[in-house]
């Protein structure tokens, strides 16, 4: 088994176009969500959300590539660059040969679809551009990554609706950690702030129309999001052969089904994904400082996943710190859990750890450290990252300090 | 059909019973109606009568649509076709 470690890192979300603008967001527990502006926003009865703004495609892309990358791309291809950035990685021979991209969407080209039914069936029109199916397939964003930087090896999508990313990364950490891959592009994305996409969202009634409250008692419900979270996972010797910037390492993962309900979450399909990644990682429970819950900001999800950690971590629940960052940047759905590594690999190298904002009322369901409102200061040295998604699929990633 | 008839015919549906098994007491609870059926149901009230009814699956109890029992939600429903009139 090899050791695999992060050398990059790269987002583009409501809180910031880089890791750095993100990362002082979210020490300064600043909010990203806000009135969202696309067409037909007024006949929508959830008006806010974490969207991405500034972030001006024409001019990034030229007109060829504006046909093919819808907006989720889009999103990946800038958080992809600045990962491979700063990992200083260049994949070429063997290497090339050997690494793939494993990203995370739940919708894929959410806005490609709305934007070309309302064509045919709103306008009318009987023609749609040529590319609307290479546009907005799922596997989009990571085949253009990997044609972007020359990656040949196994390259795929994954998609399970709010836990996407953390499979993508559990998959990519997995075939870095057996030896079949050098190095893997991972990460995920998700553009669901359109018309239909919100509208689709607002059927199910979970959402809220003013905050996203994580573990505050008052909480009313989840807020969407937008962007993507882009990692460089690397086989530890490989890294440190070529000189990298080693972020964090990838200690381990575990992944678990509820196979109970489509969409209420189960306390034991998600204290087993918790209790699995720790297991994996061959640590105690008394070894994790941090967990970046999944935290939705919904009645079930919040009291369900404190119910998880009280269940697992026994006592030492008491003592660990776990925020939901998704009351800064909102919920990005299959994008979500890589935006939210951030958070955990700023725990481990800044010693910063995130708050959960909007925290206005203690709820004794959620009776844990919730790190409200303010980023805190302290030393970690293993950190958790919960997803549970809609299906009862669960991913839970452990990280370490290097 | 009256409104009543209506969302008891509605509720009937979603709880795989009879009309006849839906009691003006009965609660969603009582008749085996989840949390996923009750969200079916106020949209398909919402749909039959044409009205937006005010409900937030996570604070069910705490929306300002009651629905404890199937007489409230009658009444319910009765009070938005008059506020929503027009």
């Amino acid at each position: 088994m090899k050791r695999v470690v992060i050398t990059g890192a790269g987002t583009i979300n409501a809180l910031g176009h880089s890791v750095a603008d993100t990362m002082t967001a979210m020490t300064e527990g600043r909010c990203g969500i806000g009135p969202l502006a696309f067409r037909d926003v007024e006949r929508l009865s959830i008006q806010i959300g974490g969207q991405v703004r500034g972030f001006e495609a024409e001019g990034r892309y030229n007109r060829q590539q504006m046909s093919l990358y819808d907006r989720f791309t889009q999103f990946t291809l800038a958080a992809a660059a600045e990962a491979i950035a700063q990992s200083g990685i260049t994949f070429s021979g063997e290497l090339a040969a050997k690494s793939g991209v494993v990203l995370g969407t739940a919708g894929g080209g959410v806005s490609t679809w709305d934007d070309n039914y309302r064509s045919v069936y709103e306008d009318g029109k009987n023609r749609v551009h040529p590319f609307v199916v290479p546009k907005l397939m799922n596997n989009a964003a990571a085949s253009h990554v990997s044609m972007e930087y020359n990656l040949k090896g196994p390259s795929f999508t994954v998609s399970t609706a709010c836990a996407s990313s953390n499979h993508a990364m559990a998959q990519a950490f997995q075939m870095v950690r057996t030896g079949m891959a050098p190095a893997m592009v991972t990460g995920g994305s998700e553009s669901m702030l359109c018309f239909g996409g919100v509208k689709a969202w607002e059927g199910l009634r979970v959402m809220s129309k003013d905050a996203c409250r994580p573990f505050s008692a008052n909480r009313n419900g989840m807020v969407q999001g937008e962007g993507a979270g882009i990692f460089v996972f690397e086989e530890y010797e490989h890294a440190r052969a070529r000189g990298a910037d080693i972020l964090c390492e990838v200690a381990g993962f575990a992944m678990s089904s509820d196979a109970t309900d489509i969409v209420m979450p189960s306390k034991n399909g998600a204290a087993r994904a918790i209790a699995g990644a720790l297991n994996d990682a061959r640590l105690n429970p008394e070894d994790i400082g941090y967990i970046n819950a999944h935290g939705t900001g919904t009645a079930a999800n919040d009291k369900t996943e404190c119910a998880a950690v009280a269940d697992v971590f026994g006592p030492h629940a008491d003592k660990l710190m776990i925020s939901s960052t998704k009351s800064m940047h909102g919920h990005l759905i299959g994008g979500t859990g890589a935006v939210e590594l951030l958070a955990c690999i700023m725990a481990l190298r800044d010693g910063v750890i995130a708050p959960t904002i909007g925290y206005e009322e203690a709820d004794p369901e959620c009776a844990l450290d919730v790190v409200p409102n303010e980023a805190r200061n302290a030393k970690v040295d293993v950190v958790l990252s919960n997803a549970f998604a809609f299906g009862g699929m669960n991913a839970v990633l452990a990280l370490r300090k290097v | 059909m009256s409104v009543t008839d209506k969302i008891i015919e509605i509720i009937a549906e979603q709880a795989v019973l009879e009309t006849s098994d839906v009691t003006m007491e009965s609660t969603l609870e009582d008749l085996g109606i989840d949390s996923l059926g009750l969200v079916e149901s106020i949209f398909a009230i919402e749909e039959e009568f044409d009205i937006a009814v005010p409900f937030n699956a996570n604070e069910p109890t705490n929306s300002d649509f009651d629905i404890s029992s199937v007489s409230k939600i009658i009444e319910g429903v009765e009070r938005l076709l008059k506020e929503q009139a027009g």
